[in-house]
């Protein structure tokens, strides 16, 4: 069998961008949630905030050093495997991605560094400050990488030159069309992501019955943002959706499973779409609800697949399942939402074992939804690279050969099995320690090394001989 | 856009700049790993990873921001370079995760120290010759068709490359040994004075190699060093008095000298490369004008830089600073 670079290429990507997403996702709303324990206890005085500020501070800090080590491995992806694309967007996406760095290095270099081990090194409100730098830098660096993924969905502000874009204007090439659903939409499934996470966490030390009082007050506070995040990032995906109908038809095309462009179109709830055949089989819907969700209008027109040539298509099963599955995901974080807010009277939220346990499984749910979404995003815009401008076979690198991107694509899945496994198994011996390991004073004769996020953590990676 | 000056110029000072940032400082900590296996004993080992856990993805910094930096002002290079060492890559990024995260978990480990041990040192090895065999792969230069690699998948892999990536590694090590010098005692530094000069002489005789051979394969480089006899000849000269000063500083067992010299080393063979090659960034037919960016580009991105790279610098000499003296034992005290 002739091996495909092109195919191999874009399983590599999506490979090694899943498994960096999952961190930055977290982190980002982690961030946030720190900065808002620090703020309550530095308002309040009341100590839980602080146990609990000490405690997710070691797990962002594992989880941000996992996340910046996958990232080195993203910023040269474009250039082995999308030479092509790399060339023709360099004027543009180079600063972009450039800049991206630049946030990350000045927040390490800086406030990082106070946020994990300056707390008894500077004044609380200082300590404070640092906490809500991170934070914001978080969402910086994220506007970088959302302002260039934006660009090639909704490109604009460029004009091509002699096989090279040349940025007309920065500002229509940072902030596309799409641009600002995306980074809302991003930025809630981050905060939502921290959210059910916290939850969850929660969830089962109140069920190992430990540290009850904080991590009462922790799920509770997590529940309250669960009950405004979920139903708001549904009206935001709601506009994010009307925004790709506007700019990328053929995505919200596949996304439904709609082959033909007509009125009154249903929601499929169920459906096996069949590229070959252009066609669904085994359809359940519901009579014109997408037409109504889509253009505000019972018989509103949309768009179908057809109204593209085969090649121009996406592939459609992928696109229409992990759609649902990211909305089926959402709309059981609202249910679990309203679950929390029915229990709260007399604080039986955090006496529901049932609930409780539903929460911990939960936790998984926001890393799911966020991959399922980018690949949503993502896989609706094959065949193009930059829609509408460039397809994936035209950003291939040239000289690269079959074998080449099997090579790699086995080489990258092997060294993050090996990795990450052990990162995730750390991160989970962290998690075992909970509060009270990361309340512990600990020994001091392991030599303290600022620059480095792992050291904020003190667990141990195996047993002890 | 009016263009006022050549921030080209202004740019391959930055990049280059920051290579050799790169070069020097994570040079003496892959040189750790590489001299790992066979250090005296797993006390030393603690010791010398130890020396340079507080510092060495600080060192690393500059290697991203390089190659971010590449790709906004020299896109040609980034896009002819990468693809042209697609496998070293792909090593090299493999070799310096294997090895990050054994300066994580090896201070973390009980029973399984002994395999972050080995990913530290394979991992450092395999990065420091990826990054030596790039220097050789740029030395050959690249097969292009219009502004597009169009060579093999091993192009870069020559017993020419296998030479210089050796070469690095050596220097890597060298660099790592007088590091060692300068920032420990005893049984370790009595080892690190004994492996230095070995060290030098198998850098001394890649140089050796590498200077023979490449006036051969590159007209370009024999005519700028022997038709015109000119002032760059200070440049090998100097190479050669500062192996001078590392062996004699070795022999009267100075702590500093060893690896200030070092440095001197790598610092005066990378401006005689230059030298050698400039203004071609991705030879043989590409100068840093043809692989530059857009203006507006370069501009755009030189703001953030001149902002963030003071701030780097000092936290870099803030870092140094606090973790300056002797390593102890169990780490800094």
């Amino acid at each position: 069998m002739e091996l495909d670079p092109l195919i191999l290429s874009r399983i590599q990507f999506a490979f090694v961008v899943c498994f960096h997403a999952i961190f930055p996702v977290f982190t980002i709303g982690l961030a946030s949630t720190i900065a808002g324990f620090e703020a309550l206890h530095f308002k309040t005085g009341n100590p839980v905030w602080l146990k609990l500020s000490k405690f997710w501070i070691q797990v962002f800090a594992v989880v941000f050093g996992i996340g910046v080590v996958s990232g080195i491995v993203m910023s040269f992806q474009f250039g082995t495997n999308w030479s092509n694309f790399s060339y023709a967007t360099a004027n543009f996406l180079g600063p972009v991605l450039s800049y991206e760095v630049l946030t990350a290095f000045f927040l390490e270099a800086s406030f990082l560094g106070v946020l994990l081990f300056g707390r008894d090194k500077v004044p609380q409100g200082v300590h404070l400050f640092a906490a809500i730098m991170v934070a914001t830098g978080t969402f910086i660096s994220s506007f970088w990488i959302l302002a260039a993924n934006s660009l090639m969905q909704t490109p604009d502000g460029l004009e091509m030159i002699n096989g090279m874009y040349v940025v007309r204007s920065w500002t229509d090439a940072l902030f596309t069309a799409s641009f600002g659903y995306r980074f809302m939409h991003m930025g809630l499934a981050s905060f939502l992501t921290a959210a059910l996470v916290v939850a969850g966490v929660s969830a089962w030390f109140i069920l190992q019955k430990r540290e009850l009082e904080a991590n009462r007050k922790a799920l509770s506070v997590s529940l309250w943002f669960l009950l405004i995040l979920a139903p708001a990032q549904t009206i935001v995906g709601d506009y994010h959706g009307l925004n790709t109908l506007k700019h990328q038809p053929t995505k919200v095309a596949a996304m439904e499973g709609n082959w033909e462009t007509q009125t009154g179109v249903p929601l499929l709830l169920f459906a096996i779409p069949d590229q070959e055949a252009q066609t669904n089989h085994f359809e359940i819907a519901i009579p014109k609800l997408a037409s109504l969700i889509l253009t505000h209008d019972w018989d509103g027109e949309v768009p179908g697949l057809k109204e593209v040539a085969v090649e121009e298509q996406p592939p459609v099963f992928v696109v229409f399942w992990s759609f649902r599955i990211m909305v089926g995901l959402g709309l059981l974080m609202i249910v679990f939402a309203l679950w929390g807010l029915v229990l709260r009277p007399g604080g039986r939220y955090h006496q529901t074992p049932l609930f409780l346990n539903g929460l911990r499984l939960m936790s998984l749910s926001p890393f799911i939804a966020v991959l399922a979404g980018w690949v949503v995003t993502e896989t609706g815009r094959a065949p193009w690279l930059i829609y509408g401008q460039m397809t994936h076979a035209q950003g291939l690198t040239p000289s690269l050969t079959g074998g080449m991107a099997l090579f790699t694509l086995i080489g990258y899945i092997v060294v993050y099995s090996l990795v990450f496994s052990a990162g995730i198994y750390y991160l989970l011996k962290v998690f075992r320690g909970g509060l009270e390991k990361a309340n512990a004073p600990h020994e001091m004769d392991e030599i303290e090394r600022p620059t480095r996020p792992f050291s904020a953590a003190h667990a141990a990676i195996d047993e002890e001989v | 856009m009016e263009q006022t000056f050549d921030l080209t110029i202004i740019w391959a000072g930055l990049i280059g700049f920051g290579l050799m940032m790169y070069v020097l400082m994570d040079g003496f900590d892959l040189g750790q790993g590489i001299l790992f296996p066979f250090a005296p004993n797993e006390k030393a080992r603690d010791t010398m990873m130890n020396s340079v856990a507080p510092i060495w993805d600080g060192n690393e910094t500059w290697l991203v921001l390089g190659g971010a930096g590449l790709l906004a002002a020299f896109p040609l290079v980034y896009s002819v370079f990468l693809p042209a060492l697609y496998i070293g890559v792909f090593l090299l990024l493999a070799g310096l995760i294997f090895r990050g995260i054994a300066f994580e978990f090896r201070f973390k480990a009980n029973k399984s120290k002994h395999l972050w041990s080995w990913s530290f040192a394979v991992g450092s090895t395999v990065a420091s010759f990826a990054q030596g065999a790039v220097v050789g792969a740029y030395i050959q230069g690249f097969e292009t068709e219009g502004f597009v690699y169009s060579g093999g998948a091993l192009d870069w892999l020559t017993p020419f490359t296998v030479i210089t990536g050796l070469g690095l590694v050596a220097g890597y090590a060298l660099l790592g040994s007088t590091w060692l010098i300068l920032k420990t005692e005893g049984e370790l530094q009595e080892w690190a004075y004994k492996i230095t000069p070995r060290l030098l002489g198998a850098l001394l005789a890649v140089f050796v190699i590498v200077s023979i051979y490449t006036p051969f394969i590159d007209e370009t480089v024999k005519n700028r060093w022997f038709e015109n006899i000119s002032i760059i000849w200070v440049l090998p000269a100097l190479v050669a008095y500062c192996a001078f000063v590392v062996i004699r500083s070795v022999q009267k067992k100075q702590e500093g000298m060893p690896f200030v010299a070092t440095m001197g080393i790598f610092l005066f063979s990378y401006l005689a490369l230059i030298a050698s090659k400039w203004p071609y960034i991705v030879p043989p037919k590409f100068t840093i004008w043809d692989a530059a960016s857009a203006y507006n580009s370069q501009l755009f991105l030189l703001l953030g830089f001149l902002f963030v790279i003071p701030i780097i610098l000092g936290y870099t000499s803030w870092t140094y600073w606090v973790f300056r003296g002797k390593v102890k034992e169990g780490g800094y005290h």
